[in-house]
């Protein structure tokens, strides 16, 4: 039988890529219920008001866009707005060149994987080396991060110390000390040539216009001590109303990400370094990225643009688990890449299609998301959409018989009494191989088909039993 | 049209058939509040047992620096020249300390002193703001940190921080040493910046 996109990946992957990423995403979870559920009386509370915030965000990027321009202007910030990928590059480029500028340190962030920063100012002449250690590895490798978290949770020690002495970064050694430590010395002095830093943003408060960044290695600090020109690529979405709902965001999204009560370094900055400050760039710019992003706002899925990027979801997901971040074939993997990818894909949509149905919609995602959002009801809503447009589903079940059952009363009926004959037939003669084996052993329960219908006709109806 | 405007054109065209809009609520304090309520409590201690939970270390007195450098023979660094009086009579004279950083050799320095502007007990973090003279680079290149704060600047939990964020154009909260556990999940401390933060707490 033909299996899903997602199936067949799963199928291929290695078997100790699987267990990393099994193990990986499990422990991460762990962590996270215990740090959440431990410190608050009320922690889904404190999730179900996240949501609210971020909705009210989405809903009102009309009033909220303008008015983080006008803050971030007044604190000193060039703004620059791009509506595509491409824009988006070509603002970095052109950034570069006034400044005369050709290397480039870089932070961790999704946008600029959305647009392909990297390769397309190697292609230009630019040196951009990524920072953050697991990033770092993917860049040699020219791989893609398989989490939004942990971007090579997909290898293990050995891949990482093949890698690094192909780079030449000493000879083979898998210590995940010694691995560390070259990538130190290795990066400290990129940082200390580069003449820019990249990073993206966490959230972005319109009441200050402060931009909040998180990282546990340092790397972004880095960026911002050693560089003189720092540069931002964030995505409409990472508003928040007020600095005071920085509070319950940073208490939520560490928690959520790794397990941690807060990440090591947690950046607040609403411009160039301050006039007595040795260090940091004198040069702050922000660019506002689209990207697709207005097509999801306009699209009945809008909810999936309060996304925090904590990868909550994908440490929780059955289907991440044993499928890895690179089966889903675009930047953002898991239960919120099922969602977001098909959507910010635009006119490729129908080949992001099979996302949404590689699930089996147990709800999980929605239960762990810090900003509460209804993932498998956006899953369903894109299927709809997928069905609506008739992209081929190749893969999927065949349910033609089911449907034409399920239209027909009289079909239906009948098909439940022959289910009856299950019940007399021998063993021998059941029609499906799969079903004669299991039943060699067992046997099937009596048939029962239409005891519903039966119930439902002579059910009278009353008022609502009343709760205890 | 400018990518401004288109932009903000598609924003205003997808959200004009949403009414109403999703409001904003208000929370209480006390919702991003922890379960165990620290203000009775001395937010020293917590401090310093939340900080030792992220593997960092908090040290009430000079003397206890100045041995803890010596046992791990880190004899040279950066000091801020606005704590040099302070902290020099302890540290003695097997010491080399500099107050400029000279960031053609982050390498020579083991040790950094810098001045921190507060800490927040319920994370054991420690907060700096840019109005400080301290480079940025000699809390974050050297091996071993020490942020000196004062007693008094402790505060409860995050949103109490964040309520005091002020005007700096750049704040940055520190909870323990860089860390990374990108290779198999396995805890490495030191990537980036230092493998050890220690918070000197003075009266």
């Amino acid at each position: 039988m033909a299996t899903q996109p997602i199936d067949q990946f799963s199928k291929r992957l290695r078997p100790d890529t699987k267990a990393s990423v099994y193990d990986g995403s499990k422990k991460g979870h762990e962590k996270r219920t215990q740090v959440l559920f431990d410190r608050f009386p009320d922690a889904n509370r404190l999730r179900e008001i996240a949501g609210e915030i971020k909705q009210h965000v989405v809903e009102n990027l009309d009033t909220y866009l303008p008015q983080v321009e006008a803050k971030l202007q007044a604190n000193g910030v060039k703004v620059h707005w791009a509506a595509t990928a491409a824009a988006a590059n070509e603002i970095v480029l052109a950034i570069m060149r006034a400044r005369g500028a050709t290397k480039m340190v870089k932070s961790k962030t999704m946008v600029s994987e959305e647009t392909e920063l990297g390769p397309f100012l190697e292609k230009n002449g630019v040196e951009c080396v990524e920072t953050d250690l697991g990033e770092f590895i993917v860049q040699i490798d020219h791989d893609h991060p398989s989490h939004l978290v942990k971007p090579i949770i997909h290898k293990n020690r050995r891949d990482i110390a093949t890698s690094f002495e192909k780079h030449g970064l000493g000879a083979y050694n898998d210590d995940p000390e010694v691995i560390t430590r070259r990538a130190r010395a290795h990066l400290r002095a990129k940082y200390l040539t580069a003449d820019v830093g990249l990073t993206g943003a966490n959230f972005i408060s319109a009441e200050s216009g402060r931009l909040v960044l998180v990282t546990n290695e340092g790397n972004s600090r880095f960026c911002l001590a050693a560089t003189q020109c720092h540069i931002a690529m964030v995505g409409i979405e990472k508003i928040l109303p007020r600095d005071h709902d920085l509070g319950l965001f940073l208490n939520l999204l560490a928690r959520s990400a790794t397990g941690q009560s807060l990440t090591v370094y947690t950046e607040f900055i609403s411009g160039p370094k301050a006039p007595t400050q040795p260090d940091g760039p004198e040069e702050m710019h922000v660019i506002l990225v689209d990207n697709g992003r207005t097509d999801v706002l306009a699209s009945e899925c809008r909810d999936i643009l309060r996304c925090i990027r904590c990868g909550a979801c994908l440490n929780v997901c059955p289907v991440y688990r044993q499928a890895s971040g690179h089966a889903y074939r675009s930047v953002y993997p898991g239960p919120v890449g099922a969602v977001l990818s098909p959507l910010l894909a635009g006119e490729k949509f129908p080949a992001m299609a099979d996302l949404p149905k590689a699930s089996s919609l147990c709800g999980a995602c929605h239960e762990v998301c810090p900003v509460n959002i209804p993932i498998p009801d956006l899953l369903l809503r894109l299927r709809d959409k997928a069905k609506q447009e008739h992209v081929p589903s190749p893969g999927t079940p065949p349910m033609g018989m089911w449907s034409l059952l399920a239209s027909q009363p009289a079909a239906w009926k009948t098909a439940l009494l022959a289910g009856k004959l299950l019940d007399y037939l021998p063993t021998s003669l059941v029609p499906v191989p799969a079903l004669r084996a299991w039943e060699g052993s067992r046997s099937l329960p009596a048939w029962r088909g239409g005891k519903f219908r039966r119930w439902m006709q002579q059910r009278t109806p009353g008022p609502h039993p009343k709760t205890p | 049209m400018t990518d401004r405007e288109t932009i903000l054109s598609r924003v205003r065209g997808a959200l004009a058939p949403l009414k109403p809009r999703a409001a904003l609520p208000e929370w209480d304090h006390e919702l991003a509040s922890l379960r165990r309520d620290l203000s009775g409590q001395d937010l020293m201690a917590v401090f310093a047992e939340r900080l030792r939970l992220v593997n960092g270390l908090a040290l009430t007195d000079l003397a206890a620096l100045a041995a803890y450098l010596r046992e791990n023979k880190c004899l040279h660094g950066y000091c801020d020249p606005d704590l040099l009086a302070e902290c020099s009579p302890a540290l003695g004279s097997d010491f080399t300390v500099e107050t400029t950083f000279d960031r053609s050799r982050v390498d020579d320095y083991q040790f950094g002193i810098t001045r921190a502007t507060g800490g927040i007990a319920e994370s054991g973090t420690l907060i700096f703001k840019d109005h400080i003279r301290s480079p940025r680079l000699a809390a974050l290149a050297p091996w071993v940190h020490i942020a000196v704060i004062r007693k008094s600047e402790i505060f409860t939990d995050i949103p109490q921080a964040i309520a005091a964020l002020g005007q700096d154009p750049n704040i940055i909260w520190v909870t323990g040493p860089s860390k990374t556990a990108d290779v198999e999940g396995i805890l490495i401390e030191g990537v980036h910046g230092p493998g050890v933060q220690i918070a000197l707490v003075l009266p």
